[in-house]
């Protein structure tokens, strides 16, 4: 049973499309990279994944099931823009996320903030972008969530930053019975972590397949394949 | 380890390539430990799932045996480097042979210019292994011939 399933997944907001039939297949234990330039459907995807929007028409599995409470408890989902309230302390925005989901574990929590050079006591509005893209990432990678759907993760993040996420995913990651979907637009330094690619355009999938494979085919890298087909 | 990556190319054979090297050179010797997979990943920063396919692609090949709960390691058997670092040698002989017929040079000009250009490199009084591999940071020759 593969971890998502989308079928004919059309997306409409007033004017604007979306996305324009999306058929795709996701495997279970893999890190998939969901690639395209800035509006071309990713985020919209991943939204409609972790339940936070529905499609216009078409048919989204989680697990074999339909999206509802079952799905969106087993799905961490970390948006692109930040959701935290300011005037708490990373120590008490990991408490309140904690309290939300049971899946939490805040021993990884508190091993994370340590890892990633989190002061536990600073005011979230003191934090700088990094340090807040580096606080979502603990939040996500501390519940035993079976789906990771991650949102532009490395967007507009200071390069040492960067590395730190890209570090902690390949080794907080757990193989095999974990999914981890980042979209990205950034392919350059984010490739090397996925097993399998999505490119998406103008909200269609334009092509997807296994990262070596991919890179043995067309002796190219995952970015230039980017630039080629998106 | 500082391995960095030829994004064009897959990733799982570089790992692999990396390995052989240091097997090869005599990095590595029979017996010794190599990296996790979590700790190969994270170092990299690439995917645990693509080192465990490399690993066990080395496995195949007989270079590498994993023990249950306690890591990979180089395969014990001493003829192992010695018969990675024959192939590795051919193939890189192999390749350079064909592409200067290629570019229509006779073997005896060939020769000519490999001995041309080993003399303006200086002697390499090396008769073993351990030599111009990508890791020369250590320098034991013993286990490899």
């Amino acid at each position: 049973m593969p971890a998502i399933e989308l079928t004919d997944v059309h997306k409409r907001y007033y004017r604007s499309h979306a996305l324009r039939g999306v058929n795709l297949s996701v495997d279970r234990g893999k890190i998939v990279g969901l690639l395209g330039p800035n509006g071309s459907g990713k985020s919209t995807l991943l939204r409609i994944c972790a339940g936070l929007a529905s499609p216009t028409s078409g048919k989204v599995q989680v697990h074999g099931q339909d999206i509802s409470i079952a799905t969106k408890a087993i799905t961490a989902y970390i948006p692109d823009i930040d959701s935290f309230y300011s005037w708490m302390t990373v120590r008490q925005a990991i408490a309140f996320e904690s309290s939300m989901f049971d899946d939490f574990v805040l021993a990884d929590a508190m091993d994370l903030v340590r890892e990633l050079k989190l002061d536990p006591d600073n005011k979230i509005s003191s934090l700088s972008k990094g340090q807040r893209g580096r606080l979502k990432l603990v939040l996500a990678m501390s519940r035993r969530a079976e789906l990771v759907l991650m949102d532009e993760p490395l967007s507009g993040i200071d390069p040492p930053s960067r590395t730190a996420i890209l570090e902690t995913i390949a080794d907080r990651y757990r193989a095999g019975e974990q999914t981890i979907i980042i979209s990205t637009h950034e392919v350059l330094e984010s490739e090397k972590l996925f097993e399998d690619v999505i490119f998406l355009s103008e909200g269609r999938i334009v092509l997807t397949g296994e990262a070596d494979q991919l890179r043995a085919e067309r002796g190219k890298s995952l970015n230039e394949i980017f630039a080629e087909v998106c | 380890m500082g391995i960095s990556f030829d994004e064009s190319v897959p990733i799982y054979t570089q790992i692999m390539k990396s390995v052989l090297w240091d097997v090869a050179t005599g990095a590595l010797l029979p017996g010794d430990k190599l990296l996790s997979v979590r700790d190969f990943a994270k170092q990299a920063k690439t995917n645990p799932n693509t080192v465990q396919r490399a690993y066990a692609e080395l496995e195949r090949m007989g270079v590498v045996e994993t023990q249950r709960g306690q890591g990979t390691f180089v395969s014990a058997s001493p003829e192992i480097a010695r018969e990675v670092r024959s192939e590795m040698t051919t193939a890189a002989v192999e390749s350079f042979v064909e592409e200067m017929r290629r570019l229509r040079y006779s073997d005896s000009d060939i020769i000519s210019l490999v001995s041309q250009q080993l003399a303006k490199t200086g002697t390499n009084s090396s008769n073993g292994a351990a030599q111009n591999g990508p890791s020369t940071t250590n320098d034991h020759d013993g286990g490899v011939q």
